[in-house]
């Protein structure tokens, strides 16, 4: 009798025991990501997009530069997977290639515009009063030309380029990220936490970071996430109207444009590069909106 | 109501200032001189110190914005660098053809967004759901020129039913409006759907549920009626991805529209008509969210008295 009550005892501990790793807010999350099938298969689809990104340029089956005038315009064989384009130049090389430069403006801009937002966005917010409206006032200044305008209008002070394209593709993050950077700290700075910490004399340096900071972390990783997507459209976009990366460049916005003016006779050389866009931007999005339902506590199962 | 006009009528006022400052400074921004600029690359030293004068940029910076603004309420944007003709002249031309892409765009996604939203959020977890929700989140990754080029393709090239670019009937109109629309359409498809799914798990719900009213009744009449209230913010907020997703569309259709003129400008480093326009575009959507605020105050009495 006594014995069995003992195992019990210890088979309940042991339980418990068990249950503790589960509790922890990552693996809280890794449970609730894991349910989002879409998102969850868009994950491994990002990982392989950088890693492609990195291998890409050396796994490339032709040269993506040394035109080959026997074979112009011909169309999708077994040869050419993805037929070639107006040089002769093997269109699946050029896209593979393309990665690199595609999710390197989209992270560099977002991580730039991630950076400059989540600083102004925590020092309004935890500052207020008078730091406060100025910053947001230059948010809604720069947030008064929409869309893409602001991206172009910046293009036209610095001139186009891919370089310039990051530049402008940030700062147009930047405002977006402070408006929710700052909403997230006003959220954390009233909470009784932070009353406390102040009460005990911590250096406000010391609470931005050690304590406001991470409370902010899940709404910017979400917003980060999303941003990407829109931030390597953006970048096409650009290239696309000539304001962005130059020929030959295989930046995939700029193989479309070179493609345009084949359409009719070899829509080939416009359908693959988009198809890359479109894929790349749909598993940012997807990964994004996983994440989303995953790190936001108000949504039930 | 009038005293809330009055509040959000102010509020924009000190934005409106900053933006002229931020576009009036556009200019000063370009690495190099202004004067040369206008006066072009091979012009003597005397010519660059003529129109230094003549454009005033040998006066102080402040004395400059007054004159600036002075200009802008007698409607004078300058004179156009590309075709010496008023700056004015040139963006009046192109106003409409963009004012009537975005907004029939608008009401074909608005139509559309509505209904997928209503369906997806009626039909939760069913097939209509997932496909509607998936049709939406593709529209959002669309680079909207490729869909473009695509439907250029089929319905122009290989078709022939409607026209690949250009302005001259109704049927030009339909691919570039269905080609912009389509990022908010699925816009306010998503917004719809969680925003009407939240509504529906109000009480109020389920007393209509329980006091026998038809599910159509109490989604469309009752649902979608609260849900529309944040839906007609961001909306409004969608009219800005409209005008600036209007620059890329038309230069892919060749409208003759604002976009259009912007690029060419940029190429042209046109700088004159560039202000005018980042000027036209921020005014507008400007105007568009106050007129968003109102609505919302209409649609939504409680924010009246905050």
């Amino acid at each position: 009798m006594v014995e069995l009550k003992l195992s019990n005892k210890e088979a309940y501990y042991q339980q418990t025991l068990e249950n503790i790793p589960s509790k922890t807010p990552f693996s809280e999350f890794w449970r609730k990501f894991k349910k989002q099938k879409l998102a969850f298969v868009a994950f491994f689809f990002v990982v392989a997009l950088i890693l492609l990104a990195f291998i890409g340029p050396f796994i490339t089956p032709y040269d993506i530069t040394e035109p080959d005038y026997e074979n112009v315009l011909s169309g999708p064989s077994a040869e050419h997977w993805a037929g070639t384009d107006a040089y002769g130049r093997d269109i699946f090389s050029r896209v593979l290639a393309g990665t690199q430069i595609s999710l390197y403006v989209g992270l560099t801009s977002v991580l730039l515009g991630a950076i400059g937002g989540t600083f102004l966005g925590i020092v309004a917010g935890y500052y207020g009063k008078r730091i406060d409206s100025i910053i947001m006032r230059i948010c809604d200044v720069l947030l008064a030309f929409p869309g893409i305008l602001l991206a172009i209008g910046i293009i036209a002070i610095l001139g186009p380029g891919l370089g310039n394209v990051i530049i402008a593709v940030a700062i147009f993050s930047v405002p977006m990220f402070a408006r929710i950077v700052r909403s997230s700290t006003l959220a954390v700075k009233s909470t009784l936490y932070i009353e406390a910490t102040k009460s005990i004399g911590t250096r406000p340096k010391r609470i931005i970071w050690k304590h406001i900071f991470p409370g902010t972390v899940s709404s910017i990783i979400v917003y980060f996430t999303m941003r990407i997507g829109s931030a390597i459209l953006t970048a096409a976009s650009l290239s696309f109207l000539g304001l962005g990366a130059q020929p030959p460049s295989p930046e995939w916005g700029a193989m479309l444009s070179g493609g345009r003016d084949y359409l009719n006779i070899a829509p080939h050389v416009t359908i693959f590069p988009g198809i890359a866009i479109f894929v790349t931007v749909l598993a940012f999005n997807l990964l994004g909106d996983g994440l989303r339902d995953a790190l936001d506590p108000k949504i039930k199962e | 109501m009038l005293r809330f006009l009055g509040k959000r009528l102010l509020q924009i006022i000190p934005i409106l200032i900053l933006v002229s400052i931020f576009i009036f400074l556009f200019v000063h921004m370009i690495p190099g001189d202004p004067a040369r600029l206008v006066a072009g690359e091979d012009a003597t030293i005397e010519d660059v110190e003529l129109v230094r004068k003549e454009l005033g940029l040998d006066k102080p910076i402040t004395e400059q914005y007054i004159t600036y603004m002075k200009n802008l309420f007698q409607g004078d944007f300058g004179k156009s660098l590309k075709t010496n003709r008023d700056v004015s002249y040139e963006i009046g031309e192109r106003f409409m053809p963009t004012f009537w892409l975005t907004v029939w765009s608008m009401s074909w996604a608005v139509v559309a967004g509505l209904i997928i939203g209503v369906v997806s959020a009626t039909k939760r977890n069913k097939w209509q759901d997932y496909l509607g929700m998936f049709g939406a989140v593709s529209g959002l990754s669309l680079p909207s020129f490729w869909l473009g080029l695509m439907l250029i393709q089929l319905f122009a090239v290989t078709l022939g039913w409607l026209p690949s670019g250009g302005m001259d009937s109704w049927k030009s109109y339909i691919l570039p409006a269905f080609t912009l629309g389509t990022g908010v359409a699925a816009v306010v498809a998503r917004f719809t759907r969680s925003s009407l799914m939240d509504v529906l798990k109000e009480d109020y719900i389920r007393t209509g549920r329980s006091k026998g009213l038809n599910e159509r009744r109490i989604t469309w009449g009752h649902g979608l009626r609260n849900a529309m209230i944040p839906v007609v913010t961001m909306t409004g907020l969608q009219f800005g991805f409209l005008l600036g997703g209007s620059v890329v569309i038309e230069s892919v259709f060749s409208w003759p529209g604002l976009g259009k003129l912007l690029i060419d400008s940029v190429a042209y480093r046109d700088y004159p008509v560039i202000q005018a326009e980042m000027l036209i575009f921020a005014l507008e959507f400007i105007l568009i969210n106050l007129v968003v605020d109102l609505l919302y105050g209409i649609l939504n009495p409680q924010i009246r008295y905050e």
